[in-house]
């Protein structure tokens, strides 16, 4: 359990330094940054590299948004064996649904108990 | 009187004889405290959005300015002022509640100077006897409309600046004996658009520079007059990066200024441990800092002649993601005691 | 970026550009480097200490337990968002706060909450996704894409 801890932290470490390159170095706004990630994520999903991946690090490449490419993918693909092409588009949001869900229900919440700070 | 190319000369001298100067809780903890008139304790000032706060830092100022004076707004002929906000609404909806005659101003950050060296000419020539100007802004109204929500978690570049939350208005009378001994404008250089090329909003210093540079140099030009002829020339939110690039710009022009003499209002207005990264902006940058402090300090004869160059970035949100450069804008107004 | 509109700048442009570089303060990044490292390594880890509390007490596997540990995560986001705590971490942590889910969670939290003042339909409705908006497109754009070709690519050898 614990090797899992660190490989974590460094995973996750590592991935968010080369969010920090694209900032810094190439000048990415963060939405360009997230953008390219998340492609990132489900291209290599595509190549069968997260799962093994994610096995590995653990949350360390769950938590990043490449993840959430992944996810899409997974998703789209699990459906796709049992249906064929349709099931790129049914499937895609079966595994991720958490992820979207709660941050669109949190904001609302969000959204009714605080105001900005400023 | 037309001076050289883009410039005026005031001979009658119209006097600024009050200011108002409203700020919130940031600028209050920084250098220029003791040169504002009213301080509030956080953004949301009593209100229940961060626009009708910005409104009401500009009816608070020029409530103050006409109060110090003994005037009604009704004594007032204009009122010529501006801000950042779209449609520049926080002012509209404070000339609605002053019910003066109203000219809406836009000039991002250079709006300050734009209202004095146009109330200046009104009453110069007899077109008003009083005039109301100033500028405005408001960091997390600014915030939400040129960059992200006030609570995201962007990181800001070392280059970027620090909106000030601020209205700074001037009451410009016609006064030619001017007992008192009040500042006077002597003259105001327009300034053309200039635009070299940078695109990046979080560097508007750097790209305000060369506005800053041209002006000054039409100013000199215009008025046959040299640097040494001001105890101080201030820019108005050039910042650290923008302020630096302006000096050297000018060498390289033949103009060497005295650094020490060369000031910025965004430099001039925080501590060093206020996290402004390269100092304060905004168009309540530099109405602030002069309607406040720099008056302020003519008055008690730390200056007797000063150069005020309001600087502005004429970017909005759209022209970034369509890929556009940074037009930018300098006007210049001479301030004397 | 910041090459390709050198392209259609003048040369005094590009003159200019090179000489306000000179002045320009220029970003940390190895600093920002090791701090994204840290806080975003940290997160990371904070994640994979709630996906084992859903795996050892509320009977979720390895598998299944990245979408309550997402939630979860949030659900942190929302709070840090809310009181005025996460602007700052970002302001220090960068792509460290900003990678991790939590900082999705962040960007649609913090519009919603700001465009209160504009109304729950219109205000919260139509900004909720103004920074997450591309992140979710592309996502699900790329996904779709990769997948397609994918599915095509094992129908026709054979795997599906």
């Amino acid at each position: 359990m614990l090797p899992m801890f660190f490989w974590a932290f460094i995973i996750g470490g590592i991935i968010c330094v080369i969010g920090q390159l694209m900032f810094d170095v190439a000048k990415l706004t963060p939405a360009h940054t997230l953008t390219t990630l998340v492609v990132v994520g489900a291209i290599l999903d595509g190549l069968g590299l997260y799962e093994p991946f994610a096995d590995f690090a653990g949350a360390g490449a769950t938590i990043p948004i490449t993840s959430f490419g992944n996810a899409l993918v997974h998703g789209a693909m699990q459906e796709a064996e049992k249906h064929g092409l349709i099931g790129v588009l049914t499937g895609m949001f079966e595994v991720t649904s958490s992820g979207i869900s709660a941050a669109i229900i949190f904001g609302f919440i969000g959204a009714l108990i605080f105001k900005p700070k400023g | 009187m037309l001076r050289g190319k883009q410039s005026w000369e005031f001979s009658n001298h119209p006097v600024i004889r009050s200011t108002g100067v409203a700020v919130g809780p940031f600028e209050a903890n920084g250098n220029l405290t003791a040169d504002f008139d009213v301080i509030h304790d956080d953004l949301w000032m009593g209100n229940t959005s961060y626009e009708q706060a910005h409104r009401m830092l500009l009816e608070e100022a020029a409530q103050t300015a006409l109060k110090k004076s003994n005037l009604k707004p009704e004594d007032t002929q204009f009122f010529i002022a501006g801000d950042l906000i779209n449609q520049i609404t926080p002012t509209s909806f404070a000339a609605r509640d002053l019910q003066i005659p109203y000219f809406g101003l836009f000039g991002a950050c250079s709006t300050s100077m734009e209202g004095l060296a146009l109330a200046s000419f009104m009453v110069n020539y007899g077109g008003a006897n009083n005039v109301l100007t100033g500028a405005s802004s408001h960091n997390a109204a600014v915030e939400k409309q040129f960059r992200y929500p006030t609570e995201y978690g962007g990181q800001k570049p070392p280059t970027a600046q620090w909106t000030v939350t601020g209205a700074g208005v001037g009451l410009i009378t016609n006064n030619p004996l001017n007992d008192e001994k009040l500042p006077y404008t002597t003259s105001a250089t327009i300034g053309k658009v200039i635009d070299m090329g940078l695109a990046d909003p979080f560097n508007m210093g750097g790209a305000m520079a060369p506005a800053a540079a041209d002006t000054i140099l039409a100013h000199f030009n215009d008025l046959q007059k040299d640097p040494s002829y001001y105890d101080l020339i201030v820019t108005g939110d050039l910042g650290k990066i923008g302020r630096e690039t302006a000096l050297a710009l000018l060498k390289e022009k033949g103009l060497s200024l005295d650094s020490n003499k060369f000031k910025d209002c965004g430099l001039l207005l925080y501590k060093e441990n206020q996290p402004v990264q390269s100092g304060g902006s905004g168009a309540g940058c530099s109405a602030t800092v002069l309607y406040g402090h720099l008056l302020n300090e003519m008055k008690n004869g730390m200056y007797k002649r000063i150069l005020l160059v309001a600087t502005g970035a004429l970017l909005s949100p759209l022209t970034v993601q369509q890929n556009e450069t940074i037009p930018c804008i300098a006007h210049a107004v001479s301030i004397e005691i | 970026m910041a090459d390709s509109k050198k392209k259609n700048k003048t040369p005094k442009q590009q003159q200019y550009a090179k000489f306000e570089q000179q002045f320009e303060t220029k970003r940390p990044v190895l600093k920002n480097c090791i701090k994204a490292f840290f806080v975003g390594g940290l997160i990371c880890m904070i994640g994979q200490f709630i996906s084992y509390l859903y795996i050892y007490f509320f009977h979720f596997t390895e598998q299944t337990s990245g979408n309550p540990t997402s939630a979860t995560v949030i659900f942190i986001s929302m709070l840090l968002t809310g009181f005025g705590i996460y602007d700052r971490l970002g302001q220090f942590a960068g792509a460290g706060s900003a990678v991790p889910v939590s900082g999705f969670g962040n960007s649609i939290i913090s519009a919603a909450i700001e465009h209160r003042t504009e109304g729950f339909v219109l205000g919260v409705g139509g900004n909720i996704f103004k920074l997450a908006g591309s992140v979710i497109l592309f996502g699900v754009f790329s996904a779709f894409v990769v997948a397609l070709i994918k599915t095509i690519f094992l129908m026709m050898t054979g795997g599906l």
